[in-house]
């Protein structure tokens, strides 16, 4: 026993006796290293980029996976950027005959579109055993069996690794994964719409696999006629109709290179078993590759060996000279040799371990909102003086993001096209007081939302011209929503005067449905009733499980819900789409919650969706917001202002909300970093040695006496 | 033994049958193969298509439990509950609903739970029996009092509180552990410090006070009077002869915890970001993955039926009177 506690000291000892402070979560290699240092609280569900379709996914997918283009770093508004192509491709319009037709052509007279995309050259993926070769010039691992894989149990127990060059041929096959019958990608559906054939694809896909269902359904004998490779480094895709979005869409990550090798190497019979799958390994050409991935412990990221070189941007904002964001202007990324994310789930631990300096940044959560910010008296959200006596930083953006409460429209009472309903939503969009809320559940972090288009989107009417003139005045050079007495109006042209419904008498009563429930909820719910008795409105909160509510919003029994949308990519159509009729949730089961049809908008949205930015498209998304304002179907809420924050020793942070592989442009000073812990860190032993010491000064005094009562002889 | 040991085996079927029965309905009444799906597939431009191909794929596309359309016995066979849960019996819980396999995670994530469980079952019963048999020896005196009052304080307070306290005193403020993470190897030992002596005080109020009555009923029995009258020391009372018949409950008490160390800890591992099999079955019905939530669920009512058996076997060990048959 006495060896045991000896032993047990001892490795104690050890693993607390490095360089590092005793606290340090990091190993002591680690600590002085190059590396970046973040959490993550939700596991990735997919690391295959033709599945993944989710922001804590694309946080690993961004720094891995190169599509074709990219968003420029430090521009605003977002632009998009070449990153393994060439320049950003232009789309070419044919007719019927196949005639070349000028970009400004009637949509209805476009027959094609081609998007011809030149890759450059040279570049090379990572060090994978998919693509390891024998002397012979074979595949080593592409005839695996289950004798060669007895002592395989993860991907980096494969000895030999290879690479090669990136291809169109990769990036052809990696749409063509959209349609495999196997794989689940989010967007076929939306992809078969435009890519030429990608429906029928998708069925002949399907019947190989039936005809040979143990085979490994290889796509190169397969032609899609919506992609085709020109040569080695160009390759096309055709659309069968006008989609200006589309190019947005080549900067996200299911257009992806993916080698056949790959997908060949991982389809192998006892791969799946043994979990070594491309949902779990990513291959890519990106500034870092993936080293471990235990998403129960910590995501490790590493540079890139064949990465193919990127400069850190030379141009930006005017602002981001003055913020020094451009100091590293031209030099040679990535920066950092290593990124560790850590798995925290819960928000507290994730925090304090900012605070001693172990992660680099950190966002905001409302338990320690007021420990990082302060407001000052003309209302601008400050750093504390306990961070910045820490030398953190603070960064601010509104984000692309807009969270809203709807109305059903197909409800009898709050929905319709009739003026009372329409006159009913208003007066309610009057009396929520988003202003109010933001301040208290948001901690002041969002912007009232005037309409369906967030700031930093094209569309986006800034000032007096943009305000919801149905909802606000303009006073004061802000906008000051309008008084109560306006919305009780309303309510009384609705033929709800007071909240009595005139016809019968009875009070109005409006049901909140929502997956929200328990303690944490109630204050909001609270507030969410008292807004509404404000004209006299009686809200029930009908709460219930998420797969209840979900199943309430497919099938419109839902009356009023609350919901969030987070943009794909920077453009007004992937916000109006959210109220677009033929998206409804009803019956097509889309993104447009609130059922809202109206056919001025929609023919409005078909004119729009395919114009190109500018005075024409404007007028148009003018026209389209001044219609769903007057409608109103949503409550426009508000967008969330993002808060993060930063230590001193990291440089290059500037939110950029579109682009996920950001992680290249990061630079660390490590040296600073690791001083900054050793001094945040030092180990308190006396509280210890207290406790120690009082435990024995309460209990000696019984044992003496004790011993006292033992030795006492009987005289 | 053998033939008891067998018998409690057989009555453990018709349990584990029934626990599926229970957690088949519970999880099935609040999910539906198409809420689960939606959950794996995301929640953004989900299409019924991609919902009917993801059910196909895991068989969750045939009816629940009875099959009208099929023929004799594959009218029961060939159902979800069916081809879910027959796997289980013979320790295949396949492939988790994200296409993990389900039996090496669980291999992989039990040593992070039981590097947090062992030693608290370990330290914990030694300091928890030591404080029962210090309060016990000293009884009626301030020590007793005040240990008591100490317990009832202790007990009366949330786990929360520990852990949360517990990082915020010495991983915050006294910097002497991490506050929370896992690594492998040494490098383990000072993640689990701080668990482990969260869940050491955590448990104190309550243990101490159950061993300290444990300790005081078996002082108040005859042969204790008798020990003391041979005049024996009361230190001799308390070790050797209280303490070993005090061993009988607290024997069979631990006894049936070990098989259940494996599952580990559902709120310490999420608190202290320990991947264990606790956040694991956490992760699991958040992420509303039945075939991770059904084998833990099987996979705990083994583990806890063993550790019946084996607590009616250490009863033998340690009380020769009695005998299993």
């Amino acid at each position: 026993m006495p060896n045991i506690i000896a032993t047990l000291f001892f490795c104690i000892f050890i693993s607390g006796c490095d360089s590092a402070a005793w606290n340090n979560p990091y190993s002591a290699e680690e600590v002085k290293q190059n590396v970046y240092y973040d959490s993550f609280s939700e596991r990735p569900k997919h690391l295959d980029p033709v599945s993944s379709y989710s922001a804590n996914e694309y946080v690993f997918l961004g720094q891995i996976y190169e599509p074709p283009l990219q968003y420029h770093f430090l521009k605003r508004p977002y632009e998009l950027i070449p990153l393994t192509a060439t320049s950003v491709p232009d789309p070419i319009y044919y007719d019927e005959q196949g005639l070349l037709i000028e970009r400004s052509a009637r949509e209805e007279d476009i027959a094609k579109v081609v998007y011809r995309i030149n890759l450059k050259k040279n570049i090379l993926f990572q060090p994978h055993p998919a693509f390891a070769k024998d002397a012979n010039n074979q595949y080593v691992y592409h005839d695996l069996d289950e004798e060669k894989l007895s002592n395989i149990y993860q991907l980096s127990d494969f000895n030999l690794v290879g690479t090669r060059q990136l291809t169109a041929h990769d990036y052809v096959y990696q749409i063509k994964r959209m349609a495999h019958p196997k794989v689940h990608s989010p967007i076929a559906g939306l992809m078969a719409k435009y890519i030429l054939g990608l429906s029928e694809y998708a069925k002949l896909l399907s019947e190989a696999l039936e005809e040979n269902p143990h085979d490994f359904l290889d796509l190169r004998k397969y032609d899609l006629p919506g992609v085709k490779v020109i040569d080695e480094h160009i390759f096309e895709i055709t659309l069968t109709q006008k989609y200006p979005q589309f190019r947005y869409w080549l900067s996200m990550y299911f257009f992806s290179p993916m080698p056949w090798e790959a997908d060949y190497f991982y389809s192998q019979p006892g791969m799946n078993d043994k979990n070594i799958t491309l949902d779990w390994y990513p291959i890519g050409t990106g500034a870092f590759m993936l080293k471990e991935n235990n998403p129960n412990r910590r995501m490790v990221l590493e540079r890139n060996p064949n990465f193919h070189g990127e400069a850190y941007p030379t141009d930006g904002d005017a602002e981001d000279y003055a913020a020094g964001l451009l100091e590293d202007a031209g030099k040679p990324m990535p920066f950092i040799d290593k990124a560790i994310y850590s798995l925290e789930k819960e928000s507290i631990p994730a925090w304090n371990k900012f605070l001693q300096g172990y992660y680099d940044t950190s966002g905001i959560v409302s338990d320690s909102f007021d420990q990082a910010i302060t407001f000052s008296a003309a209302g601008e959200a400050e750093l504390t003086d306990e961070m910045k006596e820490k030398d953190i930083r603070l960064k601010t953006a509104v984000t692309t993001s807009s969270y809203y409460m709807g109305f059903n429209m197909v409800d009898d009472v709050v929905g319709g096209d009739s003026d009372r309903a329409r006159l009913l939503r208003r007066a309610i969009s009057i009396a929520v007081d988003y202003e109010e809320f933001i301040s208290i559940f948001a901690n002041g972090r969002g912007e009232s939302a005037q309409g369906p288009i967030p700031p930093g989107i094209f569309g986006h009417v800034p000032g007096e011209a943009g305000i919801n003139h149905y909802v606000y005045d303009w006073q004061n050079n802000k906008a000051i929503r309008k008084p109560i007495e306006i919305a009780k109006e309303l309510m009384t042209k609705a033929g709800y005067p007071n909240g009595r419904d005139e016809t019968t008498g009875k009070p109005l009563t409006l049901n909140l449905d929502t997956p929200a429930a328990g303690p944490g909820t109630k204050a909001r719910f609270d507030w969410l009733r008292k807004q509404f008795a404000k004209i006299g409105i009686n809200l029930v909160v009908r709460a219930t499980d998420y797969n209840r509510f979900q199943e309430k919003m497919r099938k419109g029994t839902a009356q009023i819900f609350q919901w969030g949308w987070n943009a794909d990519y920077p453009d007004p159509e992937n916000f109006f789409f959210l109220l677009y009729g033929i998206n409804a949730k009803v019956g097509h089961n889309g993104e447009n919650a609130a059922n809202y049809q109206n056919d001025e908008y929609d023919e409005l949205f078909n004119q729009m969706k395919s114009m190109e930015n500018g005075e024409a498209r404007q007028a148009v998304i003018n026209d389209m917001v001044e219609i769903v304002r007057r409608d109103a179907p949503w409550l426009w809420g508000f967008h969330p202002v993002g808060f993060s924050l930063h230590h001193g020793w990291y440089k290059n942070s500037k939110p950029n909300l579109m682009a996920n592989n950001t992680l290249k442009y990061k630079r660390i000073d490590p040296e600073s970093r690791y001083e900054k812990q050793q001094q945040w860190n030092q180990a308190v032993w006396w509280p210890v040695v207290v406790i120690i010491l009082i435990l024995i000064f309460v209990i000696l005094p019984a044992a003496i006496s004790y011993r006292r009562n033992e030795t006492r002889s009987i005289s | 033994m053998i033939s008891y040991i067998l018998r409690r085996i057989l009555y453990a079927v018709p349990i584990l049958i029934g626990v599926n029965v229970i957690t088949f309905m519970l999880f099935f009444v609040v999910n539906t193969p198409d809420d689960m799906a939606r959950m794996q597939l995301g929640m953004k431009r989900v299409t019924d298509e991609a919902i009917l191909k993801w059910k196909e794929e895991r068989g969750y596309n045939k009816p629940v439990v009875w099959n009208s359309e099929a023929q004799s016995f594959e009218k029961i066979t060939n159902t979800i509950f069916f081809e879910n849960s027959i796997k289980l019996f013979v320790f295949d819980f396949g492939r988790s609903d994200n296409g993990r396999d389900i039996s090496y995670d669980i291999s992989q994530r039990m040593w992070p739970s039981l590097a947090i469980t062992v030693p608290s079952l370990l330290l914990g019963l030694f300091s928890y029996i030591s404080f029962g048999l210090i309060l016990a020896f000293f009884r009626g005196t301030y020590v007793d009092v005040s240990g008591v009052i100490l317990c009832v304080i202790m007990m009366s307070i949330s786990g929360l509180f520990y852990i949360i306290g517990g990082q915020y005193l010495i991983g915050k403020t006294l910097h002497l552990v991490p506050i929370s993470g896992y690594d492998t190897g040494w490098e383990a030992i000072k993640f689990t410090i701080l668990p482990v002596v969260v869940g050491l005080v955590g448990g104190i109020g309550a243990s101490t006070r159950w061993y300290r009555t444990l300790f005081l009923e078996e002082m108040n029995k005859d042969y204790v009077r008798t020990a003391r009258a041979k005049g024996l020391s009361e230190t001799r009372v308390l070790y050797q002869h209280v303490f070993m018949n005090g061993l009988i409950p607290i024997l069979t008490g631990v006894v049936v915890l070990l098989p259940t160390l494996f599952i580990g800890s559902l709120i310490i591992e999420s608190f202290f970001a320990i991947p264990g099999l606790g956040s694991y079955t956490i992760d699991a019905i958040n992420a509303q993955d039945f075939a991770i939530v059904r084998s833990m669920v099987f996979l705990g009512s083994v583990l806890y039926i063993i550790g019946l058996i084996l607590t009616d076997i250490s009863y033998t060990l340690v009380d020769p009177r009695v005998r299993l048959n």
